[in-house]
């Protein structure tokens, strides 16, 4: 029946374009990532090979018993392949799971180190806004009713804090190659989703939590931060950047940055 | 695999032959045997999705007060332990009822349901009381989060209490027009086992109120 | 639940309203459901094509648009709030009244209480009364278009904050809003009344001989998915009750303190987020279950039908159903793994999603199996349950991936997600419902569908669902955001548009392919040959009795059971099947 060659060709045309990479990942700039699309090969792998022996079996099945006169090979069943391909796939399948552990880990159980450059991230509908403690190394006292979009304040920093005075509020991420950094996220309005693609890594911000998020980039560049959860009518405009400089760089633009306030 | 282990705790009486009835539909040998055993099956999935509502307001209760310094505790209103009482009263007295309506007494079953459902009423105004009372204290339902649940729960508790006062009327009503054959036997054992369970429901959020309200 | 003295009187029904709009038969309500869905999934795809289109021409002026919505598509150009507005209602309606309507309401109603040798549901008021409910949340939901602001935009999953602050979080997001959470009570409560009956129904009416391991496995899907809806409606509908008081009564269940939106601070205090997506996905995956598992059960019913075998492992995927029904509760977490949840939940979550994987890799094999050796006959419905075996597997795969939350921490909010759950649900449960079309359309309708625009319609629906599908999951490894009503403002996303230009062809082409369907319906139900009671040589009860069947299905007989439901091509067997209803076949001359 035409159906099995319409299924041979979807399932080997399917695979050309996985293996082709035609729209793949862009290139990691992080260990985490190099971890991260190893993974994924390997889940790729174990899923190709299945994918494609379980389309071409039905296919098989398709052209092989259409009807022809044969008689039917009658059965209710066969437990000892039941036994077999079930504990095939469990196995695969949860052994898939407990590889990925480390990465999960490495992002989400430990904690940053404590030498990690330490950024504050707003999001709001519909921008991003980063802050930086300035050199005395602390954030001054925040309160909503301090929030002044228009004048830059989207934070709501209270001007009479003097810890505030220094602190660095910028709409695009900067940050030192080659060190950990730890954003404590926040939202303002609704749930939000800090993402980089190159990163390999998204998180949500969800009003009323404070979320800690860490990571280290070892390739300078400028990459898109989109907003990677709906919300509102400004969703797909909410975008930021994400600039990876040398740590000299880094230090220049905060000077920079404290000179024009 | 049916539901014979209710049925047994019920003995809800002989299987009388053909007539109208609670559920209809019933096919096969034993029709309203079947029929019966169906409309028990299906209160106990009734019960089954009312429990998980109640589930699903408790887990909110609990993950909501755990989260945040600003629950406050809602004092009950003294009146809740009078309706309290008034609704366990209920509950006796229609499990009273039926046992006469199956021991033949038509008359004291008559006087003991209906004695059963102005007391399950009466519970209903004394909920509106305890708002009452609460709102006298300046204590609404957007006030804090123990008293939104406070009042989440007693209004929902209430509103599927409302479908019993119903069903209740509803036997009421047949029993005045003499129209209790053996096929509404089962109209009213599922009637007062559902009273049962919102009464035992009750209990359960009284008790929920009073350790972590 | 008062009697239908019709039905224990045994006389039919008389008059058009008793008949077909208020009426207790099961088989009435069925199609009624049946054509509910039908209804409402053009919408939802009219919406889909809307959006596609919007996707790949955001600026392009359009007369129609501002006709539609003079505030929305001022100028002919859809506004973002407009495109979120219509995602949102694509997926509630295809969800809630498309999914969760015809698979189990509209095909277990009508087959049900005849496969288990029943003259009808257990209560067949509270029948009735379930479909006008649904009715009625489908006027509700889509009210939500005729009011002040619109639809709302929040999503099909309407996470609070966005949808608990009301009209100041956007446009839709005032009355449009409430009107989708009453909709979706007054569903929950609907379909709570359909699974108190689809149970009692299949634990205690069924024929004499009819024990559990008899069953067709569509009963056991539909008692299963039941059971799904049961627990899973109980919750969304306690959340949908405490959202709806957020909204409107200034409490704070999911809605925390000090948030500011459009210049505004908000009075509410110490609500989660977090709470309403536990809540919601403790349903919302039971739900996709219930999309699927009705599916499921008509695919191994017609693909034993037309290989002339027994479903491989009977037991097996019994055992499996469970399984799945079972795991479905367990492993909502895996929505959340991005969400700020603790990440230990996330991997305990995954391992039991990963879990969940096996017994749905049984059924496939199974589905195999069953076809290994057999006798294919290639009509319409087979062509349409094989398509769903090549969806499932599809669809499945990917899932592998999004349930591992190392890979989850690139792929979530992204179109590798879309594809995934389309697959599953906006396609292979969708070629469920069209094998069940196809398969039991001449025991609904008493007459043969046409075979030839059958076939026609599901290739190009086959090709055209792997052309829309798979191109969303290299979209999601490249990383294009989700639920984006354009993408002008990303840069890495210029180079992706082609794949969306594709994807919108292709969108247009499968849906214009299913004109094809609704033509074959038409001419099917005026000009179709009459049906004779068992066109397909199938063995279980429905195909005993004419179509379509007498109103008590069964003419005043007990049918009695003998055999199982797939007995085809026993050896030593008079004929090429033995319908259950049959007598015990003589022992020593079969080799069971």
């Amino acid at each position: 029946m035409f159906l099995a060659p319409v299924v041979w060709i979807l399932t080997i045309a399917i695979c050309v374009l996985f293996m082709g990479k035609f729209w793949w990942f862009p290139p990691p700039i992080n260990a985490h990532g190099v971890a991260y699309d190893q993974q994924f090969a390997l889940t790729l792998i174990v899923t190709g090979i299945i994918f494609f022996i379980a389309q071409m079996a039905l296919g098989y099945a398709i052209f092989r018993y259409r009807s022809n006169g044969q008689p039917v090979e009658f059965s209710h069943g066969n437990n000892k392949l039941e036994a077999l391909w079930t504990s095939a796939a469990a196995v695969l399948f949860v052994g898939l799971v407990l590889m990925g552990t480390k990465i999960w880990a490495g992002v989400h159980f430990e904690k940053a180190p404590a030498d990690a450059v330490e950024i504050q991230v707003l999001a709001k509908q519909f921008a991003w806004a980063f802050r930086y403690a300035g050199p005395d190394g602390k954030y001054g006292r925040t309160d909503i009713k301090f929030i002044n979009d228009a004048n830059g304040n989207p934070f709501g920093i209270d001007e009479s804090d003097p810890a505030g005075k220094d602190d660095i509020v910028n709409a695009a991420l900067k940050v030192p190659v080659g060190k950990p950094i730890l954003l404590v996220m926040r939202s303002r309005d609704v749930i939000h989703n800090f993402f980089v693609r190159e990163l390999r890594m998204k998180q949500d911000l969800v009003p009323g939590m404070e979320i800690p998020f860490h990571f280290r980039t070892d390739k300078t560049g400028t990459f898109e931060i989109p907003c990677s959860e709906l919300c509102g009518l400004g969703h797909s405009q909410m975008r930021s950047t994400m600039e990876v400089m040398s740590e000299a760089d880094f230090e220049k633009w905060k000077k920079d940055q404290l000179a024009q306030k | 695999m049916a539901t014979s282990a209710t049925t047994d705790i019920w003995k809800g009486g002989d299987q009388p032959p053909g007539g109208g009835g609670f559920g209809g539909g019933g096919s096969g040998p034993g029709g309203r045997g079947v029929s019966r055993r169906a409309s028990f099956t299906g209160l106990m999935v009734l019960l089954a999705a009312v429990l998980m509502f109640f589930a699903a307001l408790t887990s909110a209760f609990v993950v909501r007060r755990g989260l945040s310094n600003d629950w406050v505790s809602t004092q009950l209103p003294s009146v809740i332990w009078f309706s309290t009482a008034v609704l366990l009263a209920s509950s006796v007295v229609l499990e009273l009822a039926r046992r006469a309506l199956k021991a033949g007494q038509r008359e004291n079953f008559h006087r003991l349901w209906i004695a059963g459902s102005v007391l399950g009423s009466l519970f209903l105004i004394g909920q509106y009381m305890a708002w009452v009372q609460l709102k006298a204290q300046g204590i609404y339902l957007a006030t804090n989060p123990s008293s939104s649940f406070f009042y989440v729960l007693t209004a929902a508790h209430a509103v599927h209490l409302i479908g019993g006062v119903l069903a209740l009327l509803y036997v009421t009503v047949q029993a005045l027009r003499l129209r209790l054959g053996p096929g509404k036997r089962t109209a009213i054992d599922v009637c007062a086992m559902y009273w049962h369970f919102l009464d035992g429901l009750w209990i359960y959020l009284l008790v929920l109120f009073l350790v972590w309200g | 639940m008062s009697s239908a003295a019709a039905h224990t009187a045994h006389q039919a029904p008389t008059g058009f309203i008793r008949k077909y709009i208020f009426s207790l038969d099961h088989k009435v309500i069925g199609i009624q459901y049946w054509f509910l869905a039908l209804f409402s999934v053009f919408i939802g795809m009219f919406l889909s094509l809307l959006m596609r289109f919007h996707v790949v021409f955001p600026d392009m002026k359009v007369g129609l648009f501002e006709t539609l919505w003079p505030t929305g598509a001022s100028g002919g150009v859809m506004t973002p709030e407009l495109y979120l507005s219509l995602m949102t209602m694509h997926g509630t309606i295809m969800v809630f009244f498309v999914l969760t309507t015809a698979p189990q309401s509209g095909f277990g109603n009508s087959f049900l209480p005849i496969q288990i040798g029943a003259e009808d549901m257990a209560f067949p008021v509270l029948n009735m009364l379930s479909f006008w409910t649904t009715f009625i949340a489908l006027i509700v939901m889509l009210a939500a278009f005729f009011v002040e602001g619109g639809a709302p935009l929040g999503g099909w999953t309407a996470y609070p904050p966005l949808s608990g602050l009301g009209a100041i979080a956007g446009p839709g997001q005032g009355m449009g809003q409430t009107l989708w959470v009453v909709s979706i009570a007054i569903f929950c409560g609907a379909s709570l009344m359909g699974a108190i009956n689809f149970i009692a129904t299949t634990m205690d009416l069924r024929a004499k001989g009819m024990t559990f391991m008899r069953l067709p496995l569509t009963c056991w899907t539909w008692l299963v998915t039941a059971i799904l809806g049961l627990l899973g409606f109980a919750v969304l509908l306690a959340a949908g009750i405490l959202l709806l008081l957020d909204r409107s009564a200034g409490t704070s269940f999911f809605i925390p303190a000090g948030l500011v939106v459009n210049d505004q601070v908000m009075n509410h205090k110490g609500g989660s987020p977090l709470l309403w997506q536990h809540l919601f996905w403790f349903f919302g995956h039971p739900e996709v279950y219930i999309a699927i598992l009705p599916g499921m059960g008509v695919t191994s019913q017609v693909l034993s039908v037309f290989a002339r075998k027994p479903i491989f492992g009977y037991r097996a995927m019994v055992y499996a159903i469970m399984s799945i029904g079972f795991l479905g509760f367990v492993v909502w977490g895996h929505h959340m793994f991005m969400s700020g949840m603790s990440p230990y939940s996330s991997m305990a979550f995954s391992v039991l999603t990963m879990t969940i994987g096996v017994p749905s890799a049984i059924k496939t094999f199974n589905w195999i199996g069953t076809l290994w050796g057999g006798q294919i006959r290639f009509t319409t419905a087979m062509m349409f349950a094989l398509g769903f075996v090549s969806l499932f597997i599809s669809g499945g795969i990917s899932g592998i991936f999004l349930g591992q939350p190392a890979l989850d921490l690139y792929l979530h909010d992204t179109p590798f997600v879309v594809g995934h759950f389309h697959m599953i649900m906006g396609v292979a449960a969708i070629f469920g419902m069209f094998a069940g079309t196809f398969y039991w359309f001449p025991k609904m309708f008493g007459r043969m569908m046409h075979e030839g625009l059958g076939k026609l319609h599901f290739y190009l629906t086959f090709i055209g669902v792997y052309a829309i599908f798979t191109p969303m999951h290299f979209l999601g490894i490249a990383g294009n955001p989700r639920r984006y009503a354009d993408f002008k403002d990303v840069e890495y996303m210029a180079g992706l548009m082609s794949v969306h230009e594709f994807m919108t062809y292709a969108a247009f082409f499968t849906a214009a392919s299913q004109l094809i369907f609704v033509i074959n319906l038409i001419w099917s139900w005026t000009k179709g040959p009459k049906a004779p009671a068992n066109p397909w040589e199938a063995t279980t009860l429905e195909w005993s009795v004419p179509s379509p069947p007498p109103f008590d299905n069964f003419g005043g007989v007990h049918p009695v059971v003998h055999h199982g439901p797939y007995e085809y091509s026993v050896p030593g067997a008079p004929k090429d099947y033995v319908m259950q209803t049959d007598p015990p076949l003589v022992p020593g001359t079969v080799k069971h």
